[in-house]
């Protein structure tokens, strides 16, 4: 009996041991990130590797602050992923409120058109959305990494999924009151969806903030860059300067994993009903 | 549905307000996705350049351009094998760590914050930082290798071990999300399931296969076609990680696509290119639904 005992508290730790060791190896590239980005040339290029900088320095920040303007394409990402996480709120909400609370000639059929559009890969769509945008001379701008990103299929779908589950009788009431349908939504719905809306927002500003490949194609002017595509063209130019490339890295890291820190559970509950569509 | 108003009426008020709410949504639908799969369709029978204002009718020459074309099955191999090489591996690692941190683990959410961190980070900077961790002289891995005897390897300048890196940080960067879409599914099993069976005897591995496995298997079956379709469409890792070399071996369809369309200007064979990758992953996500429905157990 006791042997058994032994047996199952070995392991029980055997497996926190693997899990953590695990863990640490996932993190492990993280870490050498942002000690690398606080550490002097010498320090970096010296074999066998030292993790624990000699010397703490702010010099490669200062470098690769100097070197591009990462303070303006820090401003542009996020002012871009902040119009589009607005934009999608409102477009998704109204669209998922239709589907889900308004009675319409071909409601169903519609829905599930819009989620099939899902399945379409983004690069069929690329080259003609690049074209209405050279048509409507947004090329370069802020419009074109904005404007077809305020529509979303994932958000509708979400938004409305979360609607279905809030009893009519609250809005019945609110309608015999002589509520309108805005009114209904604005109210009520929307105040009662908090964490849905959370989940789509913190998705969506990840989302346009890591988006890399629609920024490269419609964008050519330094001072448009956002912060990916700043960072990958730095990576080109200053192919081996690793210290200034990590304080690069850390830079363009440091917002998405704050957020993702203090709303984890909004990032989870986003994976998990992305695999509910079936 | 509305108990308390006659049914015609709501209708017809309920049509008018659902052009309303759903114009924002349909209006940018509308020019930024159903014309633009209509548009490329035609112009993948085109030859343009975007800049001329002629485009010329070719009929399937861009498709017969393509399947002639030794680059195009080269990408195309390059994209299987990174499929084959980032969805096994990743869905096999996400399973397991899913299936551990579904036990009595003490720091669950630290453990899960550490797995799923990578998901979060642009794929930009996790290549930029992975170029750090190849990197043949400095680098972590080659540093790591030693301890094993392993001697050094130039990651990203030999064409077989370049595709490996590739692979590695591919799963590194997503088996995260597979890990929360299977937590998600265990959490979904009953328990009196795993009671009945251990009353009967069961043993560990006997529970495993006979009743997680089974009853995870919708999990599974869309996990697998997500990741599919996810890989075959890899293209921000690649970019920064290796720019498709060396000598091509790391160069995947979406890649190739990017640079006819953007470098070359050739948007007509850029469309048709798209065309295929979305019949190649249609077609997958078809034989997947074929071979893996039968298997899949959907009523418990």
């Amino acid at each position: 009996m006791s042997a058994r005992k032994a047996g199952r508290i070995l392991g029980v730790t055997a497996l926190h041991l693997v899990l953590y060791a695990g863990a640490l190896v996932t993190v492990a590239p993280f870490l050498w990130m942002v000690l690398t980005s606080f550490k002097e040339l010498p320090d970096i290029l010296t074999y066998p590797p030292r993790w624990i900088p000699s010397r703490l320095v702010t010099e490669n920040f200062v470098a690769a602050f100097q070197a591009a303007p990462f303070g303006r394409y820090y401003f542009n990402s996020i002012l871009v992923a902040t119009a589009v996480t607005l934009g999608q709120i409102v477009t998704c909400s109204m669209a998922a409120f239709a589907f889900a609370r308004l009675r319409f000639w071909g409601r169903d059929a519609l829905f599930y058109l819009f989620l099939g559009t899902m399945m379409i890969p983004g690069q069929v769509v690329m080259i003609p959305s690049f074209m209405v945008l050279h048509w409507l001379g947004w090329i370069d701008t802020y419009a074109a990494l904005i404007v077809p990103g305020l529509a979303s299929a994932f958000g509708t779908f979400l938004l409305r999924q979360f609607f279905l589950t809030i009893p009519r009788e609250l809005e019945d009431a609110a309608r015999i009151d002589g509520c309108g349908r805005f009114a209904v939504l604005w109210r009520i719905i929307l105040p009662l969806s908090k964490p849905a809306l959370a989940t789509l927002a913190v998705f969506t500003f990840m989302g346009v903030f890591n988006d890399f490949l629609w920024a490269l194609v419609v964008i050519s002017s330094e001072e448009m860059r956002t912060v990916q595509l700043g960072l990958a063209i730095f990576r080109d130019r200053y192919q081996t300067d690793w210290g200034q490339l990590m304080a690069a890295s850390v830079t363009a890291t440091l917002p998405i994993l704050t957020v993702f820190f203090f709303a984890q559970k909004y990032f989870i509950k986003g994976i998990t009903l992305s695999g509910m569509k079936d | 549905m509305n108990r308390s108003r006659p049914a015609h009426g709501t209708a017809r008020k309920d049509g008018l307000g659902a052009v309303l709410f759903l114009s924002p949504t349909l209006l940018i639908f509308g020019v930024f996705v159903i014309f633009p799969v209509f548009f490329s369709f035609y112009l993948s029978f085109h030859k343009w350049n975007m800049f001329g204002a002629e485009k010329e009718f070719v009929g399937l020459d861009n498709y017969l351009a393509a399947v002639q074309s030794p680059e195009f099955w080269m990408v195309t191999k390059n994209t299987i094998i990174y499929t084959l090489g980032t969805v096994p591996l990743n869905m096999l690692l996400a399973l397991v760590v899913a299936y551990f941190l579904n036990k009595k683990i003490a720091g669950k959410r630290i453990l899960r914050t550490a797995f799923f961190a990578p998901v979060v980070m642009s794929s930009v900077a996790a290549a930029v930082i992975w170029r750090w961790v190849y990197e043949p002289n400095f680098g972590l891995l080659n540093y790591v290798l030693s301890w094993f005897g392993i001697p050094a390897v130039n990651w990203l300048n030999d064409p077989t071990a370049a595709m490996f890196a590739l692979i590695v940080m591919g799963v590194w960067k997503t088996f995260g999300v597979n890990m929360v879409l299977f937590s998600a599914g265990l959490q979904g099993i009953p328990e009196h399931y795993y009671e009945a069976a251990e009353i009967d005897g069961a043993g560990k591995w006997q529970r495993f296969w006979n009743i997680t496995l089974p009853l995870l298997s919708p999990t599974t079956f869309f996990i697998l076609v997500m990741s599919v379709i996810g890989s075959f469409q890899v293209f921000d890792t690649v970019y920064v990680l290796t720019s498709g070399g060396p000598l091509g071996s790391t160069k995947v369809l979406v890649f190739y696509l990017y640079e006819h369309a953007f470098k070359f200007f050739d948007m007509g064979y850029a469309s048709a290119i798209a065309y295929l990758l979305f019949a190649i992953v249609f077609t997958f996500t078809l034989l997947q639904t074929k071979y893996f429905k039968g298997s899949v157990h959907y009523t418990l």
